[in-house]
């Protein structure tokens, strides 16, 4: 029986290698062939990446320890505004990205924190409602925060942020390695990349790890995880934290790419995109996350570019305004595929097999 | 090994336990016996620190146990059984079993304690990999058991181990019972079923809207008139 154990799990660990090597080869491809389509499918590449870094964050607190978080977005927030107002003419503050990264990331962590301890007792829809309230109260604090002292801007946002910078070679301009020539967008994409990377590991080491065998029993019954000895204040606060902290990362690195940031940027609609990521990808399945997130970050940028020349191709005009049908497309999709893979596009083997055996 | 003094639960104005004293020797089983709502459960529930108790104390091998969070119960060597199973639903059988031994370390000793429980339990051992919520109710039950003896516990703490189970499960239950009991194991054993209850403790306690009002030898209590009357149904 044991063996029988270790043996599925070594299987799992060079499905996981052999797909890392598939994944890199793809990844480093991306930025040129991307790049032959022009700069803004390099954008998008990037922002896929973005997505997939937040989604893995909010895999952390939905996926793995169950805890339904609608506010997600505030976290993405406290890392962006970290950032410009510490890298940005706003204040005349020119932190290095190295002290900011980190800072945004601790004070996110905090915030995760503070939005933990409170709602440590509830659970499922009251626990959605209090973070969802928590995600706009950061977005309204951001838009307020402008008088009467001057903090965030307001509603007009701050501009000129610093992009990410290593002595003289700045992330913003095109520059020549070896040989090959990188815009600025591609550099900021093998930045996106390393990052990501280790991101994934990070999720990996912690889905197989004891704090993660904790959050799983804590996401499947609360007291029976406290009869076992699992600190499930602490625990559940970890998760909160370590998943706000990815996402301060992940606001630090918009912010620099972006150039500016405005309250704006950190609605509930983005709260709720990522988590259709997740959801849509196969929660708790770090594969099926970031397949989500490709894909939900690809689909309308795709739909954007793609629906003008096929309405024309097709009808020799433009019938329905490209924006509007663009959503329709989007939340037809994620109907039907809640519909017919509950379980998300790629789910994790346990998940498929609890649904195959519940279907019995 | 386990002293409770004048404990009290409530809820918002309503009292659930008013006051109760008990006591569980070290190597013996102790029924906790009595209606719906008479607040055994509730009172099992403060012992495993699930929630804050009005007033009283509960002390376990001289320690003052209401001092300290639940997590740290199972260090202590107290393990729960919950009311309702409460086993780890998307788990395997295999994955439960080895949640008990959360707080543990030594992995060989943990192992060789896994093979005793299976042993225990050969109905867990042929469904080792499969999901526990796939599990027959009575079977949950014996998972939720296996669990809790996972822990390496001393007292062993049974929330209504026969509720909701079919009467030849219950009384598989009360055989892997009293099996775990022959072991040495001390058990406070909280039931509704008295006689089963009676039958496998030395002891027992019936409480009655938030009282105790009747001890004695399990033996005796299963003669006694008014028990026979209340919780016997004769």
């Amino acid at each position: 029986m044991n063996g029988r154990i270790r043996s599925s799990v070594s299987v799992s660990w060079q499905r996981h290698w052999l797909g890392l090597l598939l994944l890199a080869v793809v990844l480093l491809a991306v930025p040129f062939v991307a790049a032959l389509g022009g700069q803004a499918w390099v954008r998008i590449a990037n922002f896929a990446i973005l997505y997939m870094f937040l989604a893995l964050g909010l895999n952390i607190v939905v996926g793995y320890a169950g805890l339904l978080d609608l506010g997600y977005v505030a976290f993405y927030a406290v890392g962006a505004y970290t950032y410009a107002l510490l890298a940005s003419p706003h204040f005349g503050i020119h932190l290095p990205f190295w002290v900011i990264l980190p800072l945004g990331a601790g004070l996110a962590c905090v915030f995760g924190v503070l939005l933990g301890a409170p709602t440590l007792k509830l659970r499922g829809d009251y626990l959605a409602i209090v973070t969802l309230g928590f995600g706009e109260i950061v977005r309204i604090f951001m838009n307020n925060l402008n008088a009467p002292i001057n903090v965030t801007n307001g509603a007009q946002g701050i501009t000129l942020i610093d992009p990410i910078r290593i002595g003289d070679f700045s992330f913003a301009q095109t520059s020549t390695f070896l040989g090959v020539t990188l815009s600025g967008p591609q550099k900021y994409y093998f930045l996106l990349v390393a990052l990501a990377l280790l991101v994934i590991v990070v999720n990996i080491r912690l889905q197989d790890s004891r704090i993660g065998r904790a959050w799983q029993a804590i996401r499947e019954d609360e007291v029976a995880a406290k009869a076992c000895g699992i600190n499930t204040r602490n625990i559940k606060l970890l998760a909160f934290a370590m998943g706000a902290s990815f996402g301060g990362i992940a606001g630090g690195i918009f912010s620099a790419m972006q150039g500016f940031v405005s309250p704006e940027s950190f609605s509930l609609m983005e709260s709720i995109t990522i988590l259709a990521m997740v959801v849509l990808g196969g929660m708790g399945h770090i594969p099926g996350v970031i397949l989500g997130a490709v894909l939900l970050t690809g689909l309308p940028e795709a739909l954007r570019y793609g629906i003008e020349p096929l309405q024309r191709a097709l009808f020799g005009r433009m019938i329905i305004d490209p924006e509007s049908l663009r959503m329709l497309v989007f939340g037809l999709a994620l109907v039907l595929v809640m519909r017919f893979r509950p379980a998300g596009l790629w789910p994790s083997s346990q998940r498929r097999r609890e649904l195959a055996e519940s279907a019995d | 090994m386990l002293e409770v003094n004048g404990l009290r639960v409530s809820y918002g104005g309503i009292q659930a336990v008013r006051g109760i004293t008990f006591h569980v020797n070290e190597g013996e089983m102790v029924a906790l016996i009595g209606a719906n709502g008479a607040g055994k459960s509730s009172t099992l529930r403060a012992l495993s620190r699930l929630l804050d108790p009005a007033g009283g104390s509960v002390r376990y091998r001289g320690k003052e146990l209401l001092a300290l969070p639940p997590h740290r119960l199972v260090g202590e060597g107290i393990a729960l059984v919950p009311e309702g199973r409460g086993v780890f639903p998307r788990m395997s059988s295999l994955e439960n079993l080895r949640m008990g031994a959360y707080a543990r370390n030594n992995k060989t000793e943990i192992e060789g304690d896994l093979e005793q429980v299976l042993g225990h339990f050969p109905r867990l051992k042929e469904r080792a990999q499969q999901l526990a919520g796939t599990l027959s109710g009575g079977e949950q039950q014996m998972l939720a058991i296996g669990r809790a003896l996972m822990s390496k516990p001393r007292l062993l703490l049974l929330d209504e181990p026969s509720m909701g189970l079919a009467p030849i499960m219950v009384q598989k239950i009360f055989e892997v019972i009293r099996a775990v009991a022959s072991a040495g194991m001390t058990i406070l054993l909280v039931e509704q079923n008295a006689k089963l209850a009676l039958e496998v403790s030395q002891r027992g306690y019936v409480m009655e809207s938030g009282e105790i009002t009747l001890t004695d030898e399990s033996k005796k209590l299963l003669t006694d008139p008014k028990v026979r009357a209340c919780y016997l149904g004769e």
